[in-house]
Parts: C-alpha cells; structure tokens; sequence
C-alpha cells in the first residue's frame, strides 16, 4: 500500500507522433462507470480489457512504469472500439481518439505476425482504397455466390478445415444479388423543387457492392426532399478501417482524397457531406483531426469534417417530408456503436422509423450495446465477436421483431449472420435493414397508391 | 520472464488458467480502486463458482497469503485494493441474477451482479431495489454489502443492510454458511447485520438474498437554486424538520456544476451557489401534496427559482448531474480525494463554512456534492498528483475536514466504508475496548487475519504505516483519546 507514484516521463516509449495525449489520458479519474458499458469486460472479466484497465496500461506506458509487450498489445488489440464507454464515462475520456494512436503506435512497431501483415498490405492498402479492384472483387464474389459455388463450399465444411478464419470470412460475406451502385447514377436522380440545398454523398468502399440499394434509396430520399445529391467520381475508401486498425498513413492519404474530391479548393462547399455508414461517419468527422499537423490541409479537413452529417441526422435536421405509405411490419432498431457512441445521434433514426405509418418499432433491452462486428474485428477476433453476437441475438430476439435496422454495413452483416445462426423458428426476415430503406420504401408505396 | 510462484500454481491447479492473473503487466490495473491510495497485489483469482472461491481459499490459507475481495472496483475507501499484497478475489465473474421472487419481494444474486442490473430486472417485475449509489452502473451488490453502500434514495429506504436478507459466506476455514433467513425478522442475533459493512474482513459472500421494493407510483423532482450555500443548507434542515421524509435530498454546490454543466447539460445554472435535488415519491395523492409542502418550505429560503422535472426523462437529466458528477470533476483537474463525514444535519450550515475555509486554508478546490437529507457530505478535494507535495496536503486536508465532522458530532464515513483511507480516524469516534471489541466479532467469524488485512482498523502488522504518516500527524494534532 502506498501513495501513487509520481509519474516518470519516458519520452522513449511512444515510436510516433500520434501516441495517446497525456492530457487526455490524464481526465481518466478510475471511477470505474464504465465497465459494465463495456462488452470485452462483459466477456472476458478481466480489468485489463476493460476502458480502465486499458487507460491504465496506456498511462503505464506513458510514464515508464511498463514495457511495450505482445501480452499489453493484446489488451488493444481486443478493445472492440466500440465507444460505448464514451457514453458512460461522466469525466468524457475521448477513449476512442486515445486507443487509435495506440493503435497507430502498435502499427508503427510492426509487430504482428507476418500472415496478418501481408494480409492487411494486401487488403487494407492494396484492394480497400482502390474502387476498381473493389469492385472487380466484387464480380468475383458475385460469381462466387451465382455459380452455387459457395453453397457448395458451405455445405462442404471445406473452409472449417482450411481456415477457420476463412469460414468465418465466407459466414459474414454480403449477398451480392443487386447491380452495384455506381457513383453517377446519383446525378441522375434530380431534386425535387424547390431545391433546399446540395449534399455530396460519400458512397465508400463496401456500400456500393453490398449495399448498393441502400444508396438508391439514400439518393431518392433526399431528392423527394429537396436535396440534390452528387457522388463525386473521384472519391475513395474513408479511410475508418485503417484508422481503427493503427494505419494512420494510409488513413490521411484517404482523407486527403477525399477532401480533393468533395470539396476541390476551386468549388463551393456542398451544404452537407452526407455518409449513410457510422463507422464511415464518425471517422469523416475526425478528418479534422487526423489531418491537424498537416499544413496544407488541416484546414479544409476540417471543414471537411464540420459538414459531414449521417443521413438520419440530416434528414431530420432539414425536416423531412412524412411519408405516407404503409409498412405493416414490426422492427428493432440496433443503434450502430459509431453513430450512438461516437456522433451521439440516437433519436434521428427512431424519428425516421416512427414516421413510417404501420411501422413498430420494438425496442432491445440495449439497443446501443455492440454487435461483436466492430469493422474487421469479427473476422480478427472472431472468438469475442461471436460471443458478443450471441448475447445482442437474444436481445434481437426477445423483441419479437420480424426485422433488425441499423445503420452501418458491418452491423448488418453481422446480425444478418446471426439471423441465419440463431434465429431458429425462422421468425425474423433474413436480412437486416437500413432505415432509410424503409424510408424510401414508405414513400414509394405512397405514391403508388396516390396514383391508383 | 516472470516465473509463476507456488501461489500462483497451485491457483491454477485450483481454479483453471484463465481464472488466475499474474503477470506484472496485468496487475498493474488491479492496484487502484476509486480512491487515490494504491496496492498491490500479487495474483487475482476470479472465481465462477462457491466451490472456486473454497478452493482458493485454502490455497490462499496454505501460502498464508492476504485476501482481498473486489467487485468493480469502484469503492471510495481503498476497500479493494491488496493493502498487503496476496490474492484479490475478484468476484465480476459471479454475476447471475439467480432468481427473482416476484410474490415475496425478493432477489438471489450472485456478489458480481451491478446494482443497475438488478434494477433493471427488478424493474421489469414492476419493482426496485433501492440502494442507488451514484457508482450503481458500473458497482457490485457484492461490493455494496462489503461496504453497506448507501446512494441518494437511501434517505427513505435506508442503506444496503435494510435490504438484504440473507447471506451465503464462505469463511475464513474455507467453509460455506448461510446466514440470516428469507423472512424478515430472524430470531437470535443479527448476523447479516454484522457481515453487512464488514468490508471483506470477516468473509466472502458468494450469494445474497435481498429485499426488492415496489416501485412508486409517482414521483416528483424539484431543482431548488440558491444564491448561498447557506441558504441551501437551511431549507435542508427546515424540510427535514417538517416530518416530510423525500425520497432523495441531495446539494450541490458551484464547483460541482462547474464540472458537471459543461458536458452533462443538465441545467444547472453555473452562477448558483448551491442547487437542491429534491425528489418526493409514492401513491399520486401522496405526492401531490408531499411535493407542494416542500416546495413551499424551499421557497421560504429565498430560491432563485424552483423548478419540477415534468417527464421521466427530464428527471433522468438531473439525476444525470448528480450522479455524474465525481466522474466529471477530471474536467477541473486529473485527481480527487472524496470524503466521506456525517453530521448532525442542523450542523450542516456550519460545518459547510468549515470545510470550505479548509480547503481554501490549503490551496485546494473543493467540490461538494452529497445527500444533504441526511447530513452525509461528500468534500471532494481536487489536485493534480504529478504537482509536487500536492497529495500530501490533499490528505493533510482531508484529516482535518473529518476532524470537522467529529467534532460536530458526526463520524467518518456515511457510506463508503472507513478501508484504507479512514482506518487512523477510527480512534477518533472508538475507544480502545470499542476496538478490541469489534475485532473479537471478527475472530468469532474464525481466523480472519489474512481477510482483507489493513482495513478498518488503525495499525495491523506490516501494514505499511509510513504510507499513512499524514493520518498520523492529525492524529497526534488532535490526541489520540479526543473521541467523541
């Protein structure tokens, strides 16, 4: 027993610019209000997977007291990101900002095992931010999935043998069924008058190959309400991955891109930079940040990052028109950890859903507890991941919904994944939405029956 | 490479692998609780099961090792930490909510089970479980019944041993006992009221059966501003004096709102002196003409303004503030030192003068925020450790604040414990033979020495007493016999 030791200050410790602030890590006051926020703690019932615990590693770090190693990696390595105890923590430790420079310091030694290296090279830097091979990629999946090949291989357990982690690759991979979404096909769709204002739309990586409808409905959404929305053809990846997994390099290389296509130093500002993906949406918030030392951007990223708005929040900021056809049907809505933890926007989608006449919304018990899908942590950490799914299923479950709704890709991944693992009874539709879905559905359905 | 000790392996042989932390760098994050103070520990065992924490037990007895429960590990006394190194239990892992007896009013819980988790499932039967310590997210019934945690709606309901019944405990031989009985009134003497506050020195409770409440109603909550801290306090002591019991009556002072308004939002206006939480609950009649008497007793004390929460939402806002705001004094500076004195509560005015005077004496920010209702100050003293001799005069401080309270006739803990941080103070409000008599309560438990060693009790064998010299010196200030 004995009173704290006053801090060393190991300058030698951190390898980059972008460790955690002292500062900041310095708000944490042990209260301990965020433990049970958190799903790692929840898991694993250790103190040093919990926000605390892991504050108190990065603070060990900081003043010398421990050494950088695979046993304290480990403990960063298995934070889902999630955020959620941001939310809980009364002092607002920005947790999330502190665990990516962590991430960005453990990214910087190097120091994961080969494989993982050559994979993030070839994934992460080679495939993520280059839309064409993305979308080559994506015909490949297409074919993968139209030939009855992966039936097959799934029917096999030929990839539980190969590699478990490959399994758990095919388990999560979207349905490739719908055209994918190309970036002018937004032009197409004009405003309807009088026009209240432009919007960009960041359409990202994945979205356009998985989720190319949930764009369609994005881009009619806001039109039917005034906003005419452009895709800029210039656009890439966001960069969120690979700022959550510690690549901050590629992650400022993306965001520079990015800021040169929506916002070119020759053009007007669109009123709004619009992401319909949280995890997208909170990092493209952060550009500002990210880009903070830089002298030639930091300030346009940080104009960049004051228009970014997720489409629920902007639709309601606006005020949406009501729409008027019906949906009979009974949801619940998962709040995405990066848009409830990290942008702190709840109320906007269930205003959205609410609007929808015939549509109920039946809440979970924690609708903003984590799904386990966390960007590529349930591929990485696939063990917690699904023990952290199985426990969100059963909140799913308990409500009796006939559909799950949220607002990010891997979100719905994910719980499309546990649908199939759980949802025996077959009580639940096998995919899962995006409200704005069910927003552009109401109003179509609208329209039909005004037209009758 | 560290090697294992013995201690450590025969752990493992006892309750598997992943239930034994070991590693320098993993108990690092064991050594803090929510207080300043600091210990070390030499292994944590997290038990699944009794049979574990028997299990453990005995291995701990065989190396003589200290044991040291812990639930969250949100306690305010230093009650968890491993004051003298050996085995934290930690009991996080025991976290099922075993039954909930909906007819009889009761729950059966394991000790890991948050506070906040059986409200919730007690909530969905249409009842409650009434201890709210502002900690309740994140805290531990097991935790809760070590230190008899209280919380702001305790003024009505009383603390953590009004509302437990029953409990399982495993001893200090390694034997398993029930205590107490699922009625309420038990011939004989009142055992659970004993392990009830006994801060893990007499047992480890592996179950508990507690009382669950109906919840009201409704309910009423009222923010009264002021313009002087003693204006506040002396609506408090007029409300209390009418015979109205609320359900919560809560201060909060200037500094508080200072680091709560910023990023809570709650509505607290930053140039008020003081603010009254003010909560009255049950049947709608009941409330109605409960809630018009004190606002009418608030309004004597020449208020700013008085204004109710309308919706539960608004309510939760407040409660928000409140409940938030020992978190959200790291706004101000990175460390605090929250105490915890009862007075009087026609003290109240006078003692509030004294702490303030303190803190200013010291060069020290002094936030308060506490259950006014029933004389329960919280004086949160904020430093920042890294300044030089800053800590020292955080504790030097803090002696003479629960001095303050002694002397007015009040005692050195409400409701976090005396643990670590308060053990010195305790000759303060006990004699001798006082002492000699609790701690022979201890011993009937059986040998109990190894069981949460240097809590409560002043001295105790290689108990670091260099760490606590600054307890000492407002020991040797005051006289050791100058209790009250």
């Amino acid at each position: 027993m004995s009173i704290a030791p006053p801090p060393i200050n190991n300058e030698t410790i951190w390898l980059t610019e972008d460790r955690p602030d002292a500062g900041e890590l310095g708000l944490c006051v042990h209260c301990g209000f965020c433990l049970n926020a958190c799903p790692t703690y929840h898991d694993l019932g250790v103190e040093t997977d919990s926000p605390r615990g892991r504050i108190a590693l990065m603070r060990g770090l900081d003043n010398g007291r421990i050494e950088w190693s695979p046993r304290v990696q480990q403990h960063f390595d298995q934070c889902l990101q999630c955020r959620a105890c941001e939310t809980a923590c009364p002092s607002k430790v920005p947790y999330g900002r502190l665990m990516e420079a962590t991430r960005a310091e453990a990214f910087a030694r190097n120091n994961w095992p080969r494989r993982q290296r050559l994979i993030w090279r070839l994934i992460m830097r080679g495939l993520f931010p280059y839309p064409r091979r993305m979308r080559l990629a994506g015909y490949g999946l297409k074919l993968y999935q139209r030939t009855g090949i992966q039936a097959l291989v799934r029917k096999s357990g030929l990839l539980e043998r190969l590699s478990p982690k490959l399994a758990d690759l095919d388990v999560l991979s979207p349905v490739a069924d719908r055209p994918f979404y190309a970036n002018r096909e937004a032009a197409e769709i004009s405003a309807s008058t009088p026009v209240r204002a432009r919007a960009s739309l960041i359409t990202g990586c994945m979205m356009p190959l998985a989720y190319p409808e949930t764009h369609r409905a994005t881009v009619r959404v806001f039109a039917r309400n005034g906003v005419a929305v452009d895709a800029p053809e210039a656009q890439v990846c966001c960069g969120a991955l690979h700022a959550h997994g510690g690549d901050v390099e590629a992650a400022r290389e993306l965001a520079r891109r990015n800021i040169d296509a929506i916002t070119p130093e020759d053009g007007d500002l669109p009123n709004a930079i619009l992401i319909n993906a949280a995890g997208c949406g909170s990092h493209l918030k952060e550009y500002g940040h990210l880009l903070r030392n830089d002298s030639e951007y930091s300030e346009r990223a940080a104009a960049f990052a004051a228009r970014v708005r997720d489409v629920h929040e902007y639709l309601v900021e606006i005020g949406f028109n009501p729409p008027g056809g019906e949906i009979q049907r009974t949801v619940t809505y998962q709040d995405s950890c990066h848009l409830s933890h990290a942008q702190n926007v709840r109320s906007a989608p269930r205003d959205v859903l609410r609007s929808i006449p015939g549509l109920a919304l039946s809440e979970m018990r924690t609708p903003d507890k984590c799904c386990g899908s966390a960007g590529i942590y349930s591929v990485v950490q696939s063990d917690i991941s699904k023990r952290v799914l199985a426990e969100k299923m059963e909140d799913v479950l308990s409500t009796g919904a006939e559909q799950v709704c949220t607002a990010n890709p891997g979100c719905m991944l994910q719980l499309d994944a546990g649908i199939a693992h759980y949802d025996d009874e077959g009580r639940m539709m096998p995919r899962s939405t995006h409200a704005i879905e069910l927003l552009d559905e109401s109003y179509r359905l609208g329209d039909a029956a005004t037209n009758r | 490479m560290k090697t294992p000790t013995p201690l450590v392996l025969e752990l493992i042989d006892a309750i598997g692998e992943e239930a034994v932390v070991w590693h320098d760098e993993d108990l690092l994050v064991y050594e803090y609780d929510g207080t300043i103070d600091r210990g070390n520990p030499d292994v944590i065992a997290l038990p699944a099961t009794t049979d574990d924490v028997i299990n453990l037990i005995k291995v701990a007895n065989k190396y003589d090792a200290p044991v040291t429960p812990r639930g969250a590990g949100t306690g305010l006394s230093g009650g968890a930490l491993a004051a003298k190194g050996g085995v934290i239990i930690g009991m996080n892992r025991m976290r099922r909510i075993l039954n909930v007896d909906v007819e009889n009013k009761t729950a059966l819980v394991q000790p890991g089970v948050v506070n906040l988790d059986l409200g919730a499932e007690a909530e969905r039967h249409g009842l409650a479980y009434a201890p709210d310590p502002s900690s309740q997210r994140a805290c531990t019934i097991g935790g809760n019944v070590a230190e008899n945690a209280g919380g702001p709606h305790t003024l009505a309901w009383g603390t953590t041993t009004n509302h437990v019944l029953a409990l399982e405990l495993v001893t200090a031989d390694g034997e398993v006992q029930w205590i107490g009985h699922d009625t309420r009134d038990e011939p004989g003497y009142d055992l659970v009221g004993c392990v009830v506050g006994s801060e893990g020195t007499v047992g480890i409770v592996t179950q508990a059966l507690v009382r669950l409440v109906p919840r009201p109603t409704a309910v009423r909550t009222m923010l009264a501003i002021y313009d002087s801290v003693r204006q506040a306090s002396n609506a408090v002591s007029a409300v209390v004096a009418s015979g109205i019991v609320p359900a919560a009556l809560e201060m909060i002072d200037k500094m508080t709102i200072a680091a709560v308004e910023p990023v809570l939002n709650t509505g607290f206006p930053l140039d008020a002196e003081a603010v009254l939480l003010v909560e009255v609950d049950g049947p709608e009649s009941q409330v109605e003409a409960e809630g018009a008497r004190v606002e009418g007793i608030l309004n004597r004390f020449e208020p700013r303004e008085v204004r109710s929460a309308t919706d539960p939402e608004e309510r939760e806002h407040l409660w928000a503030g409140r409940k938030g705001a020992i978190g959200a004094l790291g706004q101000i500076m990175p460390n605090y030192y929250l105490l915890d004195g009862v007075v009087p509560r026609t003290k109240l005015p006078d003692v509030l003068d004294g702490v303030y005077e303190i803190a200013e004496r010291y060069r020290l920010p002094v936030a308060n925020m506490f259950h006014a209702g029933d004389g329960n100050l919280h004086p949160c003293l904020l430093f920042d450790e890294r300044e030089p001799g800053a800590t020292e005069r955080v504790l030097d401080a803090g002696g003479e604040i629960m001095r303050l309270c002694v002397d007015a006739g009040g005692a050195i803990t409400g409701e976090h414990g005396v643990g670590l941080e308060k053990r010195d103070y305790l000759p303060w409000i006990f004699t001798e033979a006082d002492m000699e008599t609790m701690k022979s309560l201890r011993a009937a438990f059986g040998p109990t020495e190894n069981f949460n060693p240097c809590k409560i009790f002043p001295k105790g064998h290689g108990c670091g007493e260099a760490g606590h010299q600054h307890a000492q010196q407002q020991i040797a200030k005051f006289g050791p016999k100058a209790f009250v």
